[in-house]
């Protein structure tokens, strides 16, 4: 079984080809269980952090660690079944497939991992009360509204129980009082299970809630 | 496996209407050969079956193809006609036997066909009611006519005059049906059949009306033997118990006109005198409806080469604009795939998805193209009577 704690960057250096924009995480660590917050002004790379830390995107330099694994150098394959299996994303456009109905949203990677069961579809049916959208669990989630489909993106991330869970500003589309149930039950469900939670918001309101805060300044970690 | 199954099936159901028309445009575009084939072999069976099934053809020197097709398929082909002495001609030859037939004339759509009892027994033709035909005027019709109309024993069917306006022309006659055959799945199906004089009756060649010796005022002239009467004279237009014997030809019968003759030769040899006798005659020709029919099947063949091979530049066009949508819609969803990708899935349960959408379309296509198959061989029959 391998050692799935803990989130640990060293000396991380991306760049995009071409681009002025540079990224340098000289050291991040974020022990299992707890909650870290990624803030700064738009275009500080928040969402380039958490594409490299979820080896969406490969570094120049430097390397990202989830518990033993060393995201860089895992194949490509390797990151992809790595993904599936342990960690639970939220994209900022919340990257659903609208021909699926909100369950089946929902339980996508536990159909890719083979164990949609009556276990899984509990969970999801648990999870989207929580969110309060179990009322749409049979609805298409094209017919659904943008606070709706982000709860639905929520419910994805954290079904399958991931070890680590990064979420793009979960809560953009949400009002205060929704967003804060979000970011609640992924901080409660994150120390309850030991997972880290990595989390993108531009809301000063929610840092508080969080075990560690990262400021992103213009493309660098400070 | 099953996640891929599970997503391509959504995708697919989600989006039935395009995947119907795409799945419908594949299925059409590669079945129609196959139906074109279909409907082929279907034709080439049935007609060579007609055509093996009549050894000889005789008739008046002219298009072979018309003679066949009037003797096979009474197709009313305007022949020039063929004297009605040739059959006593014929009948001379005792190692052949003849049966005269005179197509002409239609009760509406149907032919009417003026022929002898031996014909029925020629087709293997039974009466499935009623009895055959017993006297001048009397018919007997085929199972498909009498199911078509509703007609049976005992009801009546006119015969349509050639040409409607023409006011002088020869009177519909009403014909009485005395029985109705059974189906044997050809051409006589669809046919009334009537004694050869009753054809001649209603080409006018006959007539019964009223007895002008009863009633001076008709009479117009008297010239020897032949009395003329006035335009009140009663002609008959139907033949009953009471006017039969009114009935009366004009003219030597043996000029009177009949279509063709279906020769039944004893043997090989007396099919090949036959052919050679008639190969050498001026006025008539002896056909072999087989030797025809395959001549014409050839036509039919190279048609259908060239009809398969426009079909197959629009199934490899059809292939190709296919491809191309899948093409596309795959592009348009690479944001789908992308996400698909992020979230963790393989390369190869992605590729899974795309090739089971493409099975699913497959399929599908596949389905329409056998159901359209299945209406194909359903239908040829049909088609074929129509087309005929």
């Amino acid at each position: 079984m391998p050692d799935l704690s803990g989130l640990h960057v060293t000396d991380l250096r991306f760049a995009y080809p071409g681009d002025a924009f540079r990224l340098h995480v000289p050291q991040l660590e974020l022990a299992a269980g707890k909650a870290l917050a990624l803030a700064g002004p738009s275009g500080a790379g928040k969402s380039t952090l958490v594409r490299l830390l979820t080896g969406l995107l490969p570094p120049v330099a430097g390397s990202v660690r989830l518990g033993d694994a060393q995201m860089d150098a895992l194949t490509h394959e390797q990151r992809r079944a790595f993904r599936l299996k342990h960690i639970g994303l939220v994209f900022q456009d919340f990257a659903l497939l609208d021909y699926l109905t909100v369950s089946e949203n929902i339980l996508l990677p536990h159909q890719f991992r083979g164990d949609a069961g009556t276990l899984a579809r509990t969970k999801a049916h648990d999870l989207a009360q929580h969110l309060q959208i179990a009322q749409y669990l049979d609805k298409r989630v094209s017919q659904l509204s943008q606070g709706e489909r982000q709860r639905v993106a929520v419910a994805r991330a954290l079904v399958h129980e991931p070890r680590f869970i990064f979420a793009d500003e979960p809560t953009a589309s949400l009002d205060p009082s929704r967003g804060r149930i979000v970011v609640d039950l992924m901080i409660e469900d994150a120390r309850k299970r030991g997972a880290c939670l990595v989390m993108v918001t531009h809301d000063p309101n929610l840092l508080p809630l969080f075990d560690q805060t990262v400021r992103m300044e213009d493309f660098a970690v400070v | 496996m099953s996640a891929a199954f599970h997503l391509a099936a959504r995708y697919v159901l989600r989006h039935r209407l395009q995947s119907a028309l795409l799945a419908g445009a594949l299925g059409l575009v590669f079945a129609l050969p196959l139906c074109l084939r279909v409907l082929i072999e279907h034709a080439e069976r049935e007609l060579r079956a007609r055509a093996v099934s009549t050894p000889q053809i005789i008739g008046t020197r002219g298009s072979a193809l018309d003679l066949m097709m009037t003797a096979l398929y009474f197709k009313r082909e305007n022949l020039p006609p063929l004297p009605f002495g040739a059959l006593s001609e014929l009948r001379n030859n005792p190692d052949a036997d003849a049966i005269p037939l005179h197509v002409r004339f239609a009760a509406q759509d149907a032919p009417i066909v003026g022929t002898e009892l031996d014909y029925f027994a020629f087709r293997g033709l039974k009466l499935a009611s009623g009895k055959t035909i017993g006297r001048l005027g009397d018919c007997v019709i085929g199972a498909n006519l009498a199911q078509k109309r509703g007609l049976q024993p005992g009801g009546h069917v006119f015969s349509t005059p050639e040409l409607a306006f023409d006011m002088a022309g020869v009177y519909p006659l009403r014909m009485r049906i005395t029985g109705v055959l059974t189906p044997n799945g050809t051409p006589d199906d669809d046919a009334v059949f009537v004694d050869l004089k009753t054809s001649w009756l209603i080409e006018g060649r006959s007539h019964g009306h009223d007895d002008l010796k009863r009633d001076q005022s008709v009479v117009l002239k008297e010239e020897d033997h032949n009395v003329v009467g006035n335009a009140a004279v009663r002609m008959f237009n139907e033949v009953t118990d009471a006017n039969i014997a009114t009935f009366h030809f004009h003219g030597d019968m043996d000029t009177y006109p009949i279509s063709a003759v279906i020769v039944l030769p004893e043997n090989a040899k007396a099919e090949a005198l036959l052919a050679g006798h008639f190969a050498r005659s001026k006025e008539q020709q002896l056909i072999r409806p087989r030797d025809e029919m395959e001549a014409l099947l050839a036509q039919l063949v190279r048609l259908e080469g060239f009809a398969a091979s426009a079909l197959l530049i629009t199934a490899s066009a059809a292939l190709f604009v296919t491809a191309l949508v899948f093409a596309l819609s795959f592009r348009l969803r690479l944001r789908e795939f992308k996400t698909l990708e992020d979230v963790g899935v393989s390369r190869i349960s992605l590729l899974n998805v795309k090739v089971l959408e493409i099975a699913f379309i497959g399929i599908a296509a596949a389905l329409i193209g056998l159901l359209l198959l299945s209406l194909a061989s359903f239908l040829a029959p049909h088609l074929l009577r129509m087309a005929l």
